[in-house]
C-alpha cells in the first residue's frame, strides 16, 4: 500500500519569478501581511478554503449530530413541528433504564451477539481463503472478481428478494433439502431467522473483504515464502506460517469493518424477517431505534440504545485491536 | 499496476507443476468455481423468477422455460410502484452525491495532497475517522435535524446531504494526486499559473482513472442506500427505487397473484444499472486503490 501519511507538498515560492531550484529558503516574499497570513494558515491557505466545503460537511453530518445524540440521550426529548422550541428537561438516566428494562431491547443486543459470531469469523475465514486462491489462479482472473464482487456492489433490498423466493416455505432451497427442510421454515423459525441473516450477510460482503485481503496479499514478501519452502515447509504450512502473519494489518481491518457493519443490521432483519420476526427472534438494536424512535416517537430513548451500541462496538473493536493488532 | 504484479506473481508460482502442486491447482479452481456459483446464482435465478408466469419453486423452475416466460411481471410491478419515478428519484439521489463529491473532494484531495496549509493532517485524520463512524449513532440525530429542524423532510436535498461527500472519494484522490511529479507542478506556479488552473487542465486530466474509480465508488453507497431514504421520504413520488421497492415488499406484496415475480422483477430494474456499470468499468475496482482508499 502505497501509504504516504507524511507528504510535504511541494514548496511553492511565494512570488512568481523566483526560482531558486533547490533553495531551502523561505518564500523570499516581504510583505508582512502575506507573512501574517502564512502564520496563521500555512503557506498556501488557498487549502484551507479548498477544504472548507468538506470540513463544514464534516462537521454538520457527522461531528454535530453526534454530539447531539449524546445530548438527546440525557434528555427528555420528543418531536416538535419546524420552529418550535419546547422544553426539553435533563432527566439523567431514565432513557437507558427505560430502554433495557425493555426485554425486547435486551433480546436485540443478544440477536446482535449472535450474528456476530457467526459472521465475523466465517468473514475472515472465507474472505482469506478465497482471496489467496484468487491471488494465485491464472485462468478467469477477471471473471472470478466479477462475480464475487457482484453480490457486494447490488442492492441488499434487490439480493434480499431473490433470498426471500430461495428460503421462503416452498422456496428451492427447501424444494432441495427434501424431509430435510426445517419445521418452521428458516425465515419464521427463532432459532434459523438470525442465523440465515447472518450468513446472507457474509455472502452479501464477501467481495469487499475479498478485495481487501488481495491487496493486503501484495504486501507479503515473496521471499518470506522462497526460504519458508527452502526450509521444507509445505503449502499448507506456509498459509499459516507466512500468508496468515503477513496480512495480519488487514485482518484487523476486516475484523473491525465487519464489527461495524454488523451492529448497523437494519435492511435484512426489516425486509427478510418481515421487521424482526419471529417474535423479535432476529430484531436487531438499529431496528429498535427505528421502531421505537421513529415509528414511536421516543427519540431519546432510541438515542440511548445508539449510545449503548457504539459503545459496545467500541469495546469489542478493543479487544480485537490487542488481540489481532500490531504487537511492538 | 497492481493486476500486473498480481498475475505476474500468479505464473512465477506456476512454473514447477509437480504432481501435488497439479493437484493444488485443481482443488483451487474447484473452491473457486463453487465460489463462483454460489454469489453467481441468486442473480440468475433473480432473472428467470422474474420472467416466471406463475412461481416455479422446483428445481425444473430454474431453467428458462419457453411455456413460462411472461414480462407481464414487470408491468405488474410497475402498476403499483412507478419504476420510472422510483428510477429517476434514485438517479436524482445518486447524481447529487456524485456532483458534490466530485466537485468538493476533488477540491479537497488536492489540497491535502499538493498544497501546505495548517489543518492538513488534522483533515486527513478526519476523513479517515468519518469512515469508520456508525451510521446508527447518526440516525435518531440527523433525522432530527434534517426532517425536523430544517424541514427537509420529502426533498432530494435532505436525501443527499449526509451523503453528499464521500470520504473514501477523498482519500482516493488524495492518493492520486501524491503520485503525481511535483516538478510539473512547480514548473507551472514558476510561470504563474494559479492553483485552480494548476488543478483544472494539469491535475484533473493526470488523474482520469482515479475519478472513475471514485465515481463507481461513491455511485454504489446512495443508489443501494435503504435505511436514511426510507426513513426522511413519505411521499410515494419522492421514493427511490430501493424504498418504494421494500415498502411494496413488506406490505403490498401479499395481496398480489405472483408477489415473488412482481418482486422479482423490480429487484432486477433496481440491481440493472449498478451490475451492468460495475462489469463494463470493473478493471477500475482495483484491489489497491480502493484498499488504499479504506485504508489511508
Amino acid at each position: 500500500m502505497t501509504s504516504a501519511v507524511d507528504s510535504p507538498g511541494a514548496p511553492a515560492p511565494a512570488r512568481a519569478g523566483a526560482p531558486g531550484p533547490g533553495s531551502t529558503a523561505p518564500a523570499s516574499g516581504p510583505r508582512a501581511k502575506r507573512r501574517l497570513s502564512h502564520r496563521i494558515f500555512g503557506r498556501q491557505p488557498l487549502g484551507l478554503l479548498f477544504s472548507s466545503p468538506y470540513l463544514v460537511f464534516v462537521i454538520a453530518v457527522f461531528a454535530f449530530p453526534i454530539v447531539y445524540s449524546v445530548w438527546i440521550s440525557f434528555h427528555d426529548f420528543f418531536f416538535a413541528a419546524p420552529g418550535a422550541n419546547p422544553e426539553r428537561p435533563f432527566v439523567g438516566l431514565d432513557n437507558y433504564i427505560n430502554a433495557f428494562s425493555n426485554p425486547a431491547v435486551i433480546r436485540s443486543f443478544g440477536n446482535v451477539g449472535i450474528f456476530l459470531l457467526i459472521n465475523v469469523p466465517l468473514t475472515v475465514v472465507l474472505s482469506l481463503l478465497l482471496a489467496s486462491a484468487l491471488n494465485k489462479v491464472v485462468h478467469a482472473r477477471t471473471f472470478l472478481r466479477v462475480s464475487f464482487y457482484v453480490p457486494y456492489v447490488t442492492a441488499s433490498v434487490a439480493v434480499v428478494a431473490v433470498w426471500l423466493f430461495l428460503f421462503n416455505g416452498n422456496g428451492l432451497v427447501n424444494t432441495v433439502l427434501g424431509p430435510l427442510a426445517p419445521d418452521p421454515s428458516w425465515l419464521i423459525n427463532e432459532n434459523l431467522a438470525m442465523p440465515v441473516i447472518a450468513i446472507y450477510v457474509t455472502w452479501k460482503q464477501l467481495g469487499f473483504y475479498i478485495l481487501l485481503y488481495l491487496a493486503a496479499l501484495q504486501n507479503v514478501p515473496k521471499e518470506l515464502y522462497e526460504s519458508a519452502a527452502t526450509d521444507g515447509a509445505g503449502r499448507i504450512r506456509q498459509f499459516f506460517s507466512v500468508t496468515v502473519p503477513g496480512v495480519r494489518p488487514a485482518t484487523l481491518l476486516v475484523l473491525l469493518v465487519s464489527t461495524v457493519t454488523g451492529a448497523n443490521l437494519f435492511t435484512e432483519p426489516y425486509l427478510l424477517t418481515g421487521g424482526g420476526g419471529p417474535n423479535g427472534a432476529s430484531a436487531s438494536p438499529v431496528l429498535l431505534m427505528y421502531q421505537l424512535g421513529i415509528q414511536q416517537g421516543q427519540p431519546d430513548v432510541a438515542s440511548a440504545i445508539g449510545v449503548v451500541l457504539v459503545i459496545g462496538v467500541l469495546i469489542v473493536a478493543f479487544i480485537q485491536n490487542r488481540l489481532v493488532g500490531e504487537r511492538d | 499496476m497492481a493486476e500486473i504484479t498480481e498475475e505476474r506473481a500468479g505464473r512465477m508460482r506456476h512454473t514447477r507443476p509437480t504432481g501435488w502442486s497439479r493437484a493444488q491447482t485443481v482443488i483451487r479452481g474447484v473452491v473457486l468455481g463453487l465460489g463462483a456459483i454460489v454469489f453467481l446464482f441468486p442473480f440468475y435465478y433473480m432473472v428467470i423468477g422474474a420472467l416466471q408466469k406463475d412461481p416455479d419453486p422446483t428445481i425444473a423452475g430454474a431453467f428458462p422455460n419457453p411455456s413460462n416466460l411472461t414480462f407481464d411481471n414487470f408491468v405488474n410491478v410497475n402498476e403499483r410502484i412507478n419504476l420510472g419515478t422510483g428510477l429517476i428519484n434514485s438517479g436524482i439521489f445518486t447524481g447529487g452525491v456524485l456532483l458534490c463529491t466530485v466537485v468538493f473532494g476533488v477540491l479537497v484531495g488536492y489540497a491535502l495532497a499538493m498544497l501546505k496549509w495548517r489543518g492538513a493532517k488534522a483533515t486527513f485524520a478526519l476523513a479517515l475517522l468519518v469512515q469508520v463512524i456508525p451510521f446508527q449513532l447518526l440516525q435518531i440525530p440527523l433525522y432530527v435535524l434534517i426532517a425536523r429542524d430544517y424541514g427537509l423532510a420529502d426533498t432530494h436535498v435532505g436525501m443527499i446531504l449526509p451523503f453528499a461527500i464521500n470520504s473514501t472519494a477523498v482519500i482516493i484522490f488524495r492518493q492520486y494526486f501524491l503520485q503525481l511529479p511535483k516538478e510539473l507542478f512547480e514548473a507551472a506556479r514558476i510561470d504563474g499559473a494559479g492553483e485552480i488552473r494548476l488543478l483544472w487542465s494539469i491535475a484533473l486530466p493526470l488523474v482520469r482513472p482515479a475519478l472513475v474509480t471514485a465515481v463507481l465508488l461513491t455511485f454504489i453507497g446512495p443508489w443501494n442506500e435503504f435505511l436514511w431514504p426510507f426513513l426522511i421520504t413519505k411521499d410515494a413520488a419522492l421514493q427511490p427505487l430501493a424504498v418504494s421497492l421494500a415498502n411494496y415488499i413488506s406490505t403490498v406484496a401479499a395481496s398480489t397473484d405472483n408477489p415473488f415475480g412482481a418482486i422479482l422483477a423490480g429487484a432486477v430494474v433496481l440491481a440493472a444499472p449498478v451490475v451492468v456499470l460495475f462489469i463494463v468499468f470493473q478493471r477500475y475496482f482495483v484491489s489497491n486503490d480502493l484498499g488504499s482508499g479504506v485504508k489511508g
